[in-house]
Parts: C-alpha cells; sequence; structure tokens
C-alpha cells in the first residue's frame, strides 16, 4: 500500500528538495572547485590559472597552523561533546520528574545562532578572565581555544543528547530485563547492551560533532576572531582572511584552493569516522 | 523492525541535509553565504529600472549618512525621473558586500575604494572618469585616484581626525587649550589630570584606547599613520614596499600615553569597543578622545561647539607645525562594465550631488562632509571649521597615508601586536616586528 503511493508520488516529495539541493549546493560546489584554479575579483570574471594557487596555500604558515589546531579541536570537542552528551542523555531516560523539562533546556542553546553566543560568551569569559587578573580572550591563545571549547560544548551538548535519548529509548526493554535477570551490574548493562545497540546514534553523532568542529566559523569569527595574531585562528575563517583581508585578485583564488583542501580534509576524516563506528553496529 | 529502519533512515537523512546545508558554504569558500544575505537587501531595495533609461545604484560605504543618501536619492528621482538606489553595507562588510553585488547582473553603478590599495582589487572595474564633469570641479588634482593615466576614482570627502578635545574640562583642570601646543606639553597636563582624576570627577584622561574591532582602526591605522608620514617626508616618497620605522620611538610614546592616562586598566583594553570610548567622552569621564570629524554629529548632541575642540596628534617630530590629519579614504568610482546609459545616469548623479543645491546642502548639512569640490558649501561641522583654522595659521595637516598600507592583514598584525604590549603579554619589540617586517612581508605578497 505504502510504496505504490510512494511509487506514484515520489516526484512532489523528491524534486523540489533535488532541485534546491542543485541549485543551493552541487552547482556551487562546482563552480567553488573550478574557481580554485582561478585568478578573480567576483565570480563574474575569472581568469584561469591552474595549479598555482594550490602551491600558495602549503606554503602558506597560517593555513598549516590552523589546520593543527583545527585538529586538536575538532578532536577535543567530540570527545567532551560526546561523552557529556551520553552522560546527561542516561540520566534523563531514567524517568525522573521534570525530564522533559530539563530536555527542553538542554537543548535550548542549539536554537541561538553561533554569531551571537560568540559575542555572549566573549563578554561572560572576559568578565570571568578579567575578575581573576588572566589575560583577555583576544590575549592569550589558550583562554580563546578553551573559551570556543566550553562554548561550542555548551551549543551542542544538547542537540547530541536528544538523538542519545532517541537512541536509548530504542532498546528493547526486553534485552534490559533479561539481563538484570541474569545478574548483570548496571555498568555491565552499559558496556554490553546498551552502547552496542545505540552504536547507529554513535556513529550520527560523533560525525556531526567532528565535521561541526571542522569547520566552525560563527563562533571563532566572534568570541576570538582569530587574536592573538591568528594563534586562535581555525581552519574557515583561516580561509575567511585569506578570502577578505589581503588586497590583490590572486588572494580569492588561494582563498578558493584552501577551501578545497579543506573539503577534501573533512571529506577523508568523516568517511575514516563513519567506517570505523558503523562497523560496530549490531543488528537487534 | 522495519519501522525502526525506517524512522532511523530519516534521521540520517535530515542529519545529511542539515550537513550539506553548512557544508555548502564551506565548499564554495564562504562567499556564497554573504552573498545570500546582500543579495536579499540589493533585490528589496532596486526599484524596476526604467526600460531604456538608466539608472544609477550606489552601494554607499557609510552607515551614518544611509539615511541622508536615502532622502537625497529621493530628491533627485523626483527633480528628474532617474531611479536611485542607495544600499548600505553594514560597518566593516563594505568589501564582502561589494565582491557579491559586483558578481550580480544588477550590480552597483556606482562604488568607492578606499585608495590605492583598494583599487588593486578593484581597477578592471573602474571606468576611466578623464574628462568627466566631476573631475573638472575639483579644487585639486590631489583629489583624484589614478592607475596609470586613468583616473580611477574621485574623492568625495575630506575627513580630519585629531585628538578631541573636552575644553570644559580641560579649563576645570586648570588649564585652556593654548597651553597644549607640543607632545610633551600634552603629556604634563595629561599625567596631571590623571593623577587628579578623583578630584576632578573624571575616570582618566584618554578615552579608553578599546582595541576591540570596532575601535581598534583607531590606532593600528590612524595612529600609525603618524609615524609613516613622517618617515614618507623624510624620505621624501610617498609609498614604500619596505617601511624603515624610523619614528615608531614617538609612536610608542603616543600610544604609552594613552594607555597609561586611561580610563581603564590596559590589561582590559582588548574588549573595549568603540561605543565604550564614545560613551566615556560623552558622559565626561575623559577628557581626550582621538577620533575624527566624522564623529561631530554624535557629540554635537551633547556638547556645543565652544565645549569640544580637535587638536592635533602632538607626535614630537615637528610640533609646531603640525596641523590636523587631514585627507580622505573615500573615493568614488564608477562600474565600468555597467551598460552606457547606466554610466551617463550615474556621472550625471555624481556631479549633481557635488554642484546643486540640493545636493550640495545635502552633503555639507545632513551627512556633515566637506567635500573636495569648488561648488562646495561649509559644512556646519565644528572640527572641519578648525582644520581651516589649523591650516590658515600655517600649520601643515598630515595626510593620510594609511590608504599605502600594504593591506588589511598588515594592519590586523600590528593591531594585535598593540593589543598584546598595551596589556603586557607582549612587548614592544612585537609591533616594531608586524610594522616593519610585517610590511615587507604584505608588500611582497600583494604582488
Amino acid at each position: 500500500m505504502v510504496g505504490k503511493s510512494i511509487k506514484k508520488w515520489w516526484p512532489v516529495f523528491l524534486l523540489p528538495t533535488a532541485v534546491a539541493f542543485a541549485i543551493g549546493f552541487v552547482w556551487p560546489f562546482i563552480w567553488g572547485i573550478y574557481l580554485s584554479f582561478c585568478k578573480f575579483t567576483t565570480v563574474k570574471n575569472v581568469k584561469f590559472i591552474g595549479f598555482s594557487n594550490y602551491s600558495k596555500v602549503f606554503a602558506d604558515p597560517t593555513f598549516s597552523h590552523a589546520f593543527w589546531l583545527t585538529v586538536l579541536f575538532a578532536f577535543l570537542s567530540s570527545v567532551l561533546i560526546n561523552i557529556l552528551a551520553f552522560a546527561i542523555a542516561l540520566a534523563l531516560t531514567r524517568g525522573l520528574k521534570g525530564t522533559n523539562v530539563f530536555r527542553t533546556i538542554f537543548f535550548m542553546p542549539n536554537l541561538i545562532g553561533g554569531i551571537v553566543l560568540g559575542y555572549i560568551w566573549q563578554t561572560l569569559l572576559n568578565g570571568l578572565l578579567s575578575k581573576w587578573g588572566q589575560p583577555l580572550l583576544a590575549l592569550s591563545a589558550f583562554n580563546g581555544f578553551w573559551g570556543m571549547i566550553i562554548l561550542l560544548c555548551w551549543q551542542q551538548i544538547g542537540y547530541m543528547m536528544i538523538i542519545y535519548i532517541a537512541g536509548l529509548n530504542n532498546i528493547s526493554g526486553d534485552l534490559i530485563e533479561a539481563a538484570e535477570i541474569d545478574g548483570a551490574t548496571p555498568a555491565q548493562i552499559l558496556f554490553k547492551i546498551k552502547i552496542p545497540m545505540i552504536m547507529p546514534s554513535i556513529t550520527i553523532c560523533t560525525f556531526l560533532t567532528l565535521t561541526n568542529g571542522f569547520k566552525m566559523f560563527d563562533q571563532n569569527l566572534s568570541l576570538t576572531g582569530g587574536e592573538p595574531a591568528k594563534q586562535s585562528q581555525l581552519l574557515a575563517l583561516n580561509i575567511y582572511d585569506t578570502f577578505y583581508a589581503r588586497s590583490g585578485a590572486q588572494w580569492k583564488g588561494i582563498g578558493q584552493a584552501k577551501a578545497v583542501v579543506f573539503f577534501l580534509i573533512v571529506v577523508i576524516i568523516a568517511l575514516i569516522q563513519l567506517r570505523a563506528t558503523t562497523s560496530r553496529e549490531v543488528q537487534q | 523492525m522495519k519501522k525502526k529502519m525506517v524512522s532511523l533512515l530519516a534521521g540520517v537523512t535530515v542529519a545529511a541535509t542539515l550537513l550539506a546545508g553548512c557544508g555548502g558554504s564551506t565548499g564554495s569558500a564562504g562567499s556564497t553565504g554573504s552573498a545570500a544575505s546582500a543579495g536579499s537587501t540589493g533585490a528589496a531595495a532596486a526599484p524596476a529600472a526604467d526600460a531604456g533609461a538608466g539608472h544609477v545604484y550606489y552601494l554607499n560605504f557609510k552607515p551614518e549618512a544611509d539615511a541622508a543618501w536615502q532622502d537625497l536619492a529621493k530628491v533627485y528621482t523626483e527633480e528628474t525621473g532617474v531611479p536611485v538606489t542607495v544600499v548600505t553595507a553594514a560597518s566593516g562588510e563594505y568589501e564582502t558586500t561589494l565582491m557579491s553585488e559586483m558578481a550580480k547582473s544588477d550590480a552597483p553603478t556606482m562604488f568607492q575604494v578606499n585608495g590605492p590599495v583598494g583599487l588593486a582589487n578593484w581597477k578592471d572595474y573602474c571606468y576611466d572618469l578623464t574628462g568627466s564633469d566631476i573631475v573638472s570641479n575639483l579644487t585639486s588634482d590631489a583629489f583624484e585616484l589614478k592607475d596609470g593615466d586613468a583616473i580611477d576614482g574621485v574623492a568625495y570627502v575630506i575627513e580630519s581626525y585629531g585628538i578631541i578635545t573636552n575644553v570644559s574640562l580641560l579649563e576645570k583642570a586648570g588649564y585652556k587649550l593654548e597651553d597644549i601646543k607640543s607632545f610633551d606639553d600634552l603629556k604634563k597636563i595629561a599625567d596631571d589630570i590623571q593623577a587628579r582624576k578623583d578630584e576632578l570627577g573624571v575616570k582618566g584622561a584618554f578615552a579608553s584606547t578599546g582595541m576591540d574591532g570596532s575601535s581598534d582602526w583607531r590606532f593600528k591605522t590612524h595612529l600609525a599613520n603618524l609615524p609613516i608620514y613622517y618617515e614618507y617626508k623624510a624620505d621624501g616618497i610617498d609609498n614604500t614596499d619596505a617601511i624603515k620605522g624610523t619614528y615608531l620611538d614617538q609612536y610608542k610614546n603616543v600610544f604609552d600615553l594613552y594607555i597609561t592616562d586611561s580610563t581603564c586598566d590596559p590589561k582590559e583594553l582588548s574588549s573595549k569597543t568603540a561605543d565604550d570610548a564614545r560613551a566615556e567622552f560623552l558622559d565626561g569621564e575623559a577628557v581626550f578622545y582621538q577620533n575624527g570629524s566624522w564623529e561631530y554629529s554624535s557629540l554635537a548632541e551633547k556638547f556645543s561647539d565652544d565645549q569640544i575642540a580637535m587638536i592635533p596628534i602632538y607626535f614630537g617630530v615637528d610640533d609646531a607645525n603640525e596641523g590636523l590629519c587631514t585627507g580622505t579614504e573615500n573615493y568614488w568610482c564608477v562600474n565600468a562594465e555597467a551598460s552606457e546609459e547606466d554610466i551617463a545616469a550615474t556621472l550625471a548623479f555624481m556631479n549633481w550631488c557635488v554642484t546643486s543645491e540640493a545636493g550640495t546642502k545635502a552633503m555639507a548639512e545632513n551627512m556633515g562632509f566637506t567635500i573636495p569640490f569648488t561648488t562646495a558649501i561649509e559644512s556646519p561641522n565644528a572640527f572641519v571649521k578648525q582644520d581651516a583654522a589649523y591650516t590658515e595659521s600655517g600649520k601643515t595637516p598630515v595626510s593620510w597615508n594609511f590608504t599605502t598600507m600594504p593591506s588589511e592583514n598588515w594592519k590586523n598584525g600590528v593591531g594585535s601586536a598593540l593589543t598584546a604590549y598595551a596589556a603586557g603579554t607582549g612587548d614592544w619589540n612585537g609591533v616594531v616586528t608586524a610594522f616593519v617586517d610585517g610590511w615587507a612581508t604584505e608588500a611582497a605578497l600583494a604582488e
């Protein structure tokens, strides 16, 4: 029954999204790759110059600094966000009173845009730092880096928590009950049943947090702006900076080439991660 | 089982769509995001152009003059029937907005660049203004922006900056404006005010030297102009690929004065904004405030003309002859890629703005500009009048050489180093390195 109407009506559901996807993603993406081989000021007027943009990307020391900082940032933030989100999800699936209220509150930070959050947290963190007599965010790469970690955790834990809660609720009560009857400890239930059963959620969440960490831009721009002297600059901001903070048409192409390199790195890492976690997924 | 698979699939799809949405802007290097937002403003504001006749689309740089430009555009349309659209880019977003607007079919016919360095990006798009009416109305050919022989831009506003002084507070401290004639005088008086700040009811001599992005240009660009100006003058040049930093000691002296005799702890400067400094000056918490004639309208709401004055940023080099820093970083350009009718309409509009009664009046009074055209009428801006008075009394205005700074990146480097120096996390050598070595690096990269 369902299959039949899907067969008949699929274009209604699929086409608008497919068209939007093609216009908003596929075409700009192809065009973007082409631009990385060009010299241009506006995208209307471009000149093909071959691979020279790419050779300049790797000669730029700020790019490699931003790259390694981003790698560190992405891994650290993914680990923290996933552990904390999972812990909260466990706590909020025990049928405590007010669970729904808590879930809503934890999810809310996700509804605020990155730029706004960056400025709010800048005020908060700078207030604390100046009270403690520590260098402010824009003066210390260390403080700036941890500021971004705190901000991203605060923003994303709620979202990942929802995915974990969905996963945990999906585990059949029979399995847990059976384990309890067999005398399994809570720790055993957690590690032998719950975690293997929610591997699909873990796959999604690590994928999301890792890629979000890699391409974080707004929060970086508004919280630290890359200060001091680009020491807290992540890759996306580095690309933006290449695009707009230099004079001369050649920089646009170099920025574009950086963006393509960046894209490839994120794709490779995401694929490795997907393969690693999906292989651990179990069938119910 | 099957249901579960479907819901899982749906979840993954939603997640993937979200990712694709975000990933899109990454893949195409960020420009799409800003293009879309700027585009919607542009499209909303753009009226349907009359078929055949040209129209004008001006991408305005100065947010504070937006309302005045909208009114002026309306007046022009009523008078001539030529549609004029004025869109104003958000503060600090001009370059990004221009870049995306220029790529559209309905691109700005009139835009601006900030000088020779800004022109490097846009010279392929600049219509050669040689022989046009607006060029012939300029008071001096120094206000032409040239690329080779072609006149790519004309300056449309002359501005001055210096140290804005609260005269009432200065008198309360027992000094007169005439007492400040050199850097040493300024330092002596500022130190004295700082020492007696509680007695005088101020928080400090100078308003906060904010190094937040909204305010740091006052120091990394405007104050940094002075060492460049004196070095160019000493060497008899007007541009260089390698700055020597001959006058960086004086730069340090002035900056030290700003951050020592200040309303706040230098450690907090990195988060102080332009609004903070303005508010401090407006509230009478500070006597001195480095900024420019564009601040006049916001200060005039509180102070009368004899309560505020602008004095030169005495630099300890040639104080007896130093006037205000006067120049421009606003050059009008006409889009060479626009249709012939649009170019003609734009040239006519530009000329009308600076010659007609309505145009000159709006520019002088509503926008508070001093325009470098023979037809200009006097602006009520007190700081502008003071600039004229200084020049008349034989002082030499300091020209704006920051238009030759090699890139935005250089300014950012100097700004970061100054911030670190002020907070004590870096030393002055960091500033010297960013200033001198950074200049050479950036100049080489711009080739």
